[in-house]
């Protein structure tokens, strides 16, 4: 294999417990958003864009569908003769097998395929965020400082930075203490799980976390703690744009609502820098008489005929004859009958919504987004009533 | 299937669409949101699983060629067969051969190094759903020497006029070929024949003289050759005019006409990564068919919108085409319009045509 500057390590074994429903039978990073992508789409475009072309995907929980999904990754522009995509499970080795224990040992555990690609730099993301960034900047950033190790920032308000990993640091951006959802941050900045780390000194750590039994072997938790220890150049690199974290159904729901907006902070039409993604090959929308569609963004192979408004529509969505769907995510090929109507919901995919079905509509708890999928029972017992 | 090859003949298509077809032919005009008029043919292709597809071009044939790459998008780019796009080079002084049947001589080699014992051709003016292993096997059980897919139409239309007409007997036999212009029974421009009796029909059509395939072997010879018919029955336009362009576009809205060409066999295009649309609070539609990456504020109703197009706030489209990216400023008005990729529509500016006679704009023009 030839040398390469950067190798990125994408971390997508995750199950996303608090997708619920959605990661039934799904790794979050093969969640919908956006009406046409999955969550993978976004860091693995940004690779693509970001002239990265050697990427390991890390796979463990319910791989079948990502597996099949980034293929050769000539959607990403990532089939290539030396380098590409390549989808990295957990195997069996001599002395026996085991799962991905942390995100530090999923990348312990494939030393030998970085390796071969002999990278100064290695680049470790994860398969749970919405954005667009261009992580060679971050690598110029990086290269700059001589640091061991940059880890991306992003600036949090300060009554939401104890869900996150805060990073403390000089007045030049030098890391000196790293505190994973602390009860009294310090800082307002939040780590964006995208790390730079140089190969070397990653490799050393890496091998000595392996051996330690107490360790979580976890980026967050083990790996960067012990590099501060051993008196390593740690970088925070800011980023200003849109990202956010979409690990919950709430906040799914409301990266999606943030896409409605006349001017939404993130641009999904920038011919610069496109989200790639498989292509469901659907014919053209079709907006019938009589349908009432604003605000909302509706993908290719959809017919409507009802009304939708600051909605989220997939791909092969119908919409029946009097059915008016508000402030709600529908995934593909849902099938939604006449004079339903649904109010702040996710509708799973290929799920069938009969005539006169009400969803969200009256309902005590007016913030809580539902989550409909075929064998959800809400619909009839709880939130929705035949009429 | 390994028995059958495909080849596309765009020789004999005239590029009359005006606008439309002054820098590229026929197959690669765009239609319906999102396809090029190739896509129907090679969907069908790809349907029936053809050893290796043949496509003879002669003209303007730059933005077919960007459009079909290495034959990805219709499954075609296989390590033995997949897609040939065949251009007419050759610089042969003692080559006596005219017309398609010059692309076939010139061509002896794709055809003699397909293992396919039978070849389908087909044009790409006729828009259709056929099922091309079921004409194969019609074909096969008719012991026929060709085959000519035709069909019934019930309303005889302007673009029907230059279309072939066939004879068909109680035995689905063809019993004459000609052109009267109030018979129903439309030939397609698909044929299955054995690749042997082509060849040698070729060979022998270029000693004398001849020059295009299905005038000078298969009409000449409609007495001689058992002919078989096979009838088609399902979703069926024919685009070889502006006029025809236009009303067939538009008839898309209807939902049969929507369900037939397009849901019940998918039809393949070249992938572009477009998000979806967005409409925002201001957007008013109706009656229309959209492609992705658009974003519409403005009034659109009975229309059919490419990839791409943004239609600003106040702007009203409506019965109208508008192509891959045009802008359409705010409080612009267009009626009965066909809008060729990449123009410019300022503020304010009213274009209307004629419900029978549209009003085209030329690809990149800012008005």
């Amino acid at each position: 294999m030839k040398k390469k500057e950067m190798v990125a390590m994408l971390l997508a074994g995750g199950q996303g417990k608090r997708l619920k429903g959605l990661t039934k039978s799904l790794a979050k990073p093969a969640v919908y958003f956006g009406g046409t992508y999955r969550i993978i789409d976004f860091p693995l475009s940004n690779c693509s864009n970001s002239g990265i072309d050697t990427v390991g995907v890390l796979t463990q929980y319910e791989p079948l569908v990502l597996h099949s999904y980034i293929g050769v990754g000539s959607d990403w522009d990532l089939n290539r003769k030396n380098g590409g995509v390549f989808v990295l499970p957990p195997h069996e080795r001599e002395n026996g097998s085991n799962w991905y224990r942390g995100t530090a040992d999923a990348i312990y555990r494939n030393l030998k395929f970085v390796d071969q690609f002999d990278p100064e730099h290695v680049l470790i993301l994860s398969g749970d965020h919405i954005y667009k960034m261009d992580y060679n900047a971050m690598l110029q950033y990086h290269k700059e400082r001589d640091a061991d190790c940059t880890i991306s920032v992003i600036d949090v308000p300060l009554e939401e930075a104890s869900r996150f990993g805060i990073l403390n640091t000089e007045d030049d951006l030098r890391i000196y203490e790293f505190e994973e959802k602390p009860a009294k941050p310090k800082s307002t900045l939040a780590s964006m799980g995208v790390y730079i780390f140089k190969w070397e000194v990653l490799r050393k750590h890496l091998l000595e976390d392996g051996e330690n039994g107490d360790s979580s072997h976890d980026f967050g938790k083990d790996i960067i703690p012990l590099m501060l220890e051993d008196q390593q150049s740690l970088y925070a690199y800011p980023f200003e744009g849109y990202w956010r974290d979409v690990g919950t159904v709430d906040s799914l729901w409301e990266a999606n609502m943030d896409l409605l907006s006349d001017n939404p902070p993130l641009n999904l039409n920038d011919p610069q820098w496109r989200i790639f993604t498989r292509n469901p090959n659907q014919p053209a929308q079709y907006v019938a008489p009589g349908a009432k569609v604003s605000g909302c963004i509706i993908n290719e192979g959809c017919i409507v005929h009802g009304e939708v408004s600051h909605s989220v529509l997939f791909y092969g969505v119908e919409v029946g004859e009097g059915s008016v769907i508000t402030d709600s995510v529908i995934m593909p090929k849902v099938k939604i009958g006449k004079n339903v109507r649904i109010h702040k919901a996710i509708i799973s995919e290929n799920t069938v919504i009969d005539d006169y079905m009400e969803i969200g509509i009256d309902r005590e708890n007016k913030d809580e987004i539902l989550l409909i999928d075929k064998k959800s029972k809400k619909r009839k017992t709880v939130t929705a009533k035949t009429l | 299937m390994k028995q059958l090859m495909g080849v596309i003949n765009l020789d004999h298509e005239l590029d009359k669409l005006n606008e439309l077809t002054y820098f590229r032919c026929g197959a690669a005009v765009p239609f319906g949101s999102r396809y090029r008029l190739i896509d129907f043919v090679l969907s069908n292709m790809m349907r029936a699983e053809l050893e290796s597809v043949g496509l003879f071009v002669r003209r303007k044939y730059r933005s077919l060629m960007d459009h079909l790459g290495d034959g990805k998008s219709w499954d075609m780019n296989r390590k033995h067969g997949g897609l040939f796009i065949l251009p007419p080079d050759w610089n042969d002084p003692t080559d006596t051969s005219l017309g398609d049947l010059q692309h076939y001589h010139n061509n002896l080699d794709f055809f003699k190094r397909a293992a396919a014992k039978y070849i389908v051709f087909s044009g790409s003016q006729h828009l259709n759903s056929v099922d091309l292993q079921d004409l194969y096997t019609h074909h096969l059980e008719q012991g026929a020497d060709v085959t000519l897919v035709y069909k019934k139409i019930d309303q005889l239309q302007p673009e029907h006029e230059v279309c072939m007409r066939v004879d068909v007997d109680e035995d689905r036999k063809v019993t004459n070929i000609h052109q009267e212009k109030d018979h129903h029974n439309v030939y397609l421009d698909i044929f299955v024949m054995e690749k042997k009796l082509f060849l040698e029909q070729v060979e022998y059509c270029i000693a004398h003289g001849e020059s295009y395939f299905f005038r000078d072997v298969i009409l000449k010879n409609r007495h001689k050759f058992k002919i078989s018919a096979y009838e088609y029955t399902g979703y069926h336009s024919v685009i070889n005019s502006l006029e025809s362009y236009y009303k067939n576009s538009l008839e898309l809205l209807q939902p049969d006409n929507y369900f037939g060409l397009f849901k019940e066999n998918p039809v393949q295009t070249k992938i572009k990564y477009e998000a979806p649309t967005r409409y925002l609070e201001s957007a008013s539609v109706s009656n229309s068919l959209l492609a992705n990456g658009c974003i519409i504020a403005g009034t659109v109703e009975n229309s059919i919108i490419f990839r791409g197009v943004q239609v600003r706030k106040g702007a009203r489209i409506t019965n109208s085409i508008i192509m891959q990216k045009c802008v359409i400023e705010e409080n612009a008005v267009i009626e009965n319009v066909i809008m060729d990729k990449d123009v410019h529509l300022s503020k304010d500016r009213i274009l209307m045509g004629d419900s029978r006679r549209p009003f085209v704009i030329a690809k990149s023009s800012k008005i």
